[in-house]
């Protein structure tokens, strides 16, 4: 039975509320994730039944209000859902963090009432996946020189451009797509499955998030309805808030690929036996396990007080961006490390370490890289920016 | 049909038990409390039931001190619609029968869990059924409702039984009663919030029992491992050792 650490007693930072949801996420991955989450990787596929199971415990936009079928949490309820699911893979949270973050969030901070009204409430239940296109082939890190745009012409827009990266574009239902309009504005657009001139080919051959459809999203002369522009934002400011929900949730999330990690190496540590002794009273041991315990009670302190920020409105993007940075590259690391405590059985799918690992190689990377996030901080720090 | 879903707040299954006060009382310091499980399965099944239409309310009861309303929201965040908390120490069954009668009077059906996880003692469901002159019946895994009458399965040496009873009635339900608990969605849980949770005081009713003294199971001895070629051996060690055959 999983034991996760709370060596600084975080647990009386949280309400019995935020306990009882943490308990309810915690048991449902242990039913539906645990047991079927191993081959889904081995065999690199996506569990797309677990989106209606995810929809029904309520997984998907658990800020949004309950009008739109969210359940109109606090961001600390949502952070604590993020975990308890990369405890089960990283694929799955990447699944939940697109639909609540980058989909119904911006069509709930910048869509009109119709639009809310319109698919929230089917993107809450799973009934509809979402997907978010922002990166292309040849913009990345720098999203703001995008290609992707389109035209008004009269009586709708023509969307011309390509997407890649995109989570869950092979079936995704609607997707939030950010485009320049004629005057080179960023702007995001709601396009939906079956729209004549849209294609999204699967991107295959990953060897990390392999339980997680990634593919592109490709817009022919793409003839998009008028209705279906989100009013409310304009500027790179859109998707980068929606990054902001997202990183946020990432910074907790991947607590929970460390803490699995943690205490399989832990319980490991404790049973196996070499020269007699079980290998946890060796001192090279014991300093990895105490190096672990030492980071993961940092990234807990992190995440919770950014979410007490951004309950109260006030967490900066800087500040998310380093608790993304600093929990991804904690968790990475622990994945790593602990994937030598257990020896030879640690490459095997007998044990997540090898599976956490190669996940977290993708989620270091998106949601802003390694690299961009320490950017972000020292522009913070110096008021200099070293991007471009 | 008003049902009563009786909710025992145990520890974790996975607790590892520590007692105090020289082996008199349980050691609660770091310990999770949880539904009792069978406590938890009757309760998804009231809740199945109410979503078919054929129970109008579920009413979830503990006996016990303020610590346990955080188990009590839970059950309310799985589709209780109230709950009762009768604020005083759960420590005898007797006590907590006597205390649970005189609040379950009103109700057309209580489940009650066959046991609880924490002393397994099964004896709080038969006492509320006897003290409240109600119908009872144990070991139910199955459990319909056609009108006022309840269709009952139980399990039985060698087979199953198909009662038909009338209410009001207790049932003592085991496993099979539903396939899995219900995990509590988020939307239930915020909703948990604004649902009554109501704290009676107790009636006068005396303990029939107290702990003298508790102690833990033996340590497990060592894991002999036996080459898997060589029956012999074994044969031999539990002829000579362990003295079994
Ligand atoms: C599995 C997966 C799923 C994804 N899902 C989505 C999705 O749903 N939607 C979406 O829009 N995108 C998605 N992405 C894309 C992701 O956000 C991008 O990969 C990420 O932003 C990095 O862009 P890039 O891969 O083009 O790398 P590049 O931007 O080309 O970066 C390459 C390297 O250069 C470094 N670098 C870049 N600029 C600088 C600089 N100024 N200074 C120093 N170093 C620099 C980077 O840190 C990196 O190490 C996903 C990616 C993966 C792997």
């Amino acid at each position: 039975m999983y034991k996760p650490p709370d060596y600084l007693l975080v647990d009386e930072l949280l309400s019995e509320e935020h306990k009882i949801i943490r308990s309810a996420v915690r048991d449902w991955v242990d039913r539906s994730v645990k047991p079927i989450i191993e081959n889904a990787a081995q065999n690199h596929e996506f569990p797309i039944h677990l989106i209606k199971e995810m929809g029904s415990i309520g997984a998907f936009g658990p800020y949004i209000p309950q009008k739109y079928g969210g359940a109109g949490m606090d961001q600390v309820a949502y952070g604590i859902i993020m975990t308890e699911l990369e405890r089960g893979d990283s694929a799955i949270r990447s699944a939940a963090s697109v639909q609540s973050s980058l989909v119904m969030y911006p069509i709930y901070a910048f869509g009109d009432e119709a639009q809310r009204m319109k698919y929230l409430p089917k993107l809450a239940s799973g009934e509809w996946v979402g997907a978010f296109g922002l990166t292309e082939p040849n913009h990345g890190s720098d999203p703001g020189s995008m290609l992707t745009r389109f035209e008004d012409k009269g009586d709708h827009y023509l969307l011309n451009g390509s997407k890649m990266w995109i989570t869950n574009s092979p079936i995704a239902d609607v997707s939030v797509v950010w485009a320049k309009d004629e005057t080179g504005v960023v702007r995001g657009l709601l396009v939906e499955k079956g729209m004549a001139g849209l294609s999204a080919p699967e991107t295959k051959n990953k060897w990390s998030l392999r339980a997680s459809l990634t593919g592109e999203l490709v817009f022919d002369n793409v003839q998009v309805p008028k209705d279906n522009l989100l009013p409310n934002v304009k500027g790179l400011k859109g998707p980068l808030k929606c990054l902001n929900s997202a990183r946020y949730g990432i910074a907790w999330g991947a607590i929970g690929a460390a803490m699995d990690c943690y205490d399989v190496a832990l319980r490991y540590a404790m049973e196996r036996k070499q020269f007699d002794k079980p290998i946890a009273s060796f001192q090279l041991q014991q300093k990895k396990l105490a190096e672990f315990l030492t980071e993961i009670t940092k990234a807990q302190l992190l995440a919770w007080r950014v979410g007490m920020l951004r309950n109260e409105n006030r967490a900066t993007p800087a500040q998310i961006s380093m608790a993304k940075r600093n929990n991804v590259n904690m968790a990475l690391q622990i994945a790593r490390e602990s994937r030598q405590i257990l020896g030879a059985m640690g490459i095997t799918g007998d044990f997540p370490m090898m599976r956490h690992m190669m996940n977290l190689e993708s989620v270091i990377t998106y949601e802003g890289t390694h690299d961009i996030h320490l950017l972000i901080t020292g522009f913070d720090v110096t008021g200099i920016s070293a991007f471009g | 049909m008003k049902v009563l879903v009786l909710i025992s707040n145990v520890p974790d299954t996975t607790t590892k038990i520590r007692f105090t006060g020289d082996n008199t009382a349980f050691d609660e310091s770091g310990v999770q409390w949880i539904i009792n499980p069978w406590d938890e399965l009757a309760l998804t099944r009231a809740v199945e039931l109410k979503e078919a239409g054929s129970v109008q309310s579920i009413t979830v009861a503990n006996v016990g001190t303020k610590a346990t309303e955080a188990t009590l929201r839970k059950a309310l965040a799985v589709g209780a619609d109230d709950a009762i908390r009768v604020d005083t120490e759960a420590n005898d069954a007797f006590a907590v029968a006597t205390q649970l009668a005189a609040i379950a009077k009103d109700y057309d059906l209580i489940l009650a869990g066959i046991e609880a996880s924490d002393y397994n003692g099964a004896a709080v469901g038969g006492m509320l059924a006897e003290l409240l002159d109600f119908n009872s019946v144990s070991a139910v895994s199955g459990l319909q409702i056609e009108g006022d009458t309840l269709q009952v399965n139980r399990d039985i040496d060698g087979g199953s039984q198909l009662l038909s009873m009338s209410t009001p009635a207790v049932a003592i339900v085991q496993k099979g009663i539903t396939k899995e608990p219900r995990i509590p969605a988020m939307r239930g849980i915020m909703m948990a919030r604004k649902k009554p949770l109501n704290v009676v005081a107790p009636v006068g009713a005396d303990d029939r029992t107290s702990f003298v003294n508790f102690e833990l199971p033996p340590a497990k001895a060592a894991c002999k491992m036996i080459d898997e070629e060589n029956a012999k051996e074994i044969i031999t060690l539990l002829h000579e050792e362990a003295k079994v055959i």
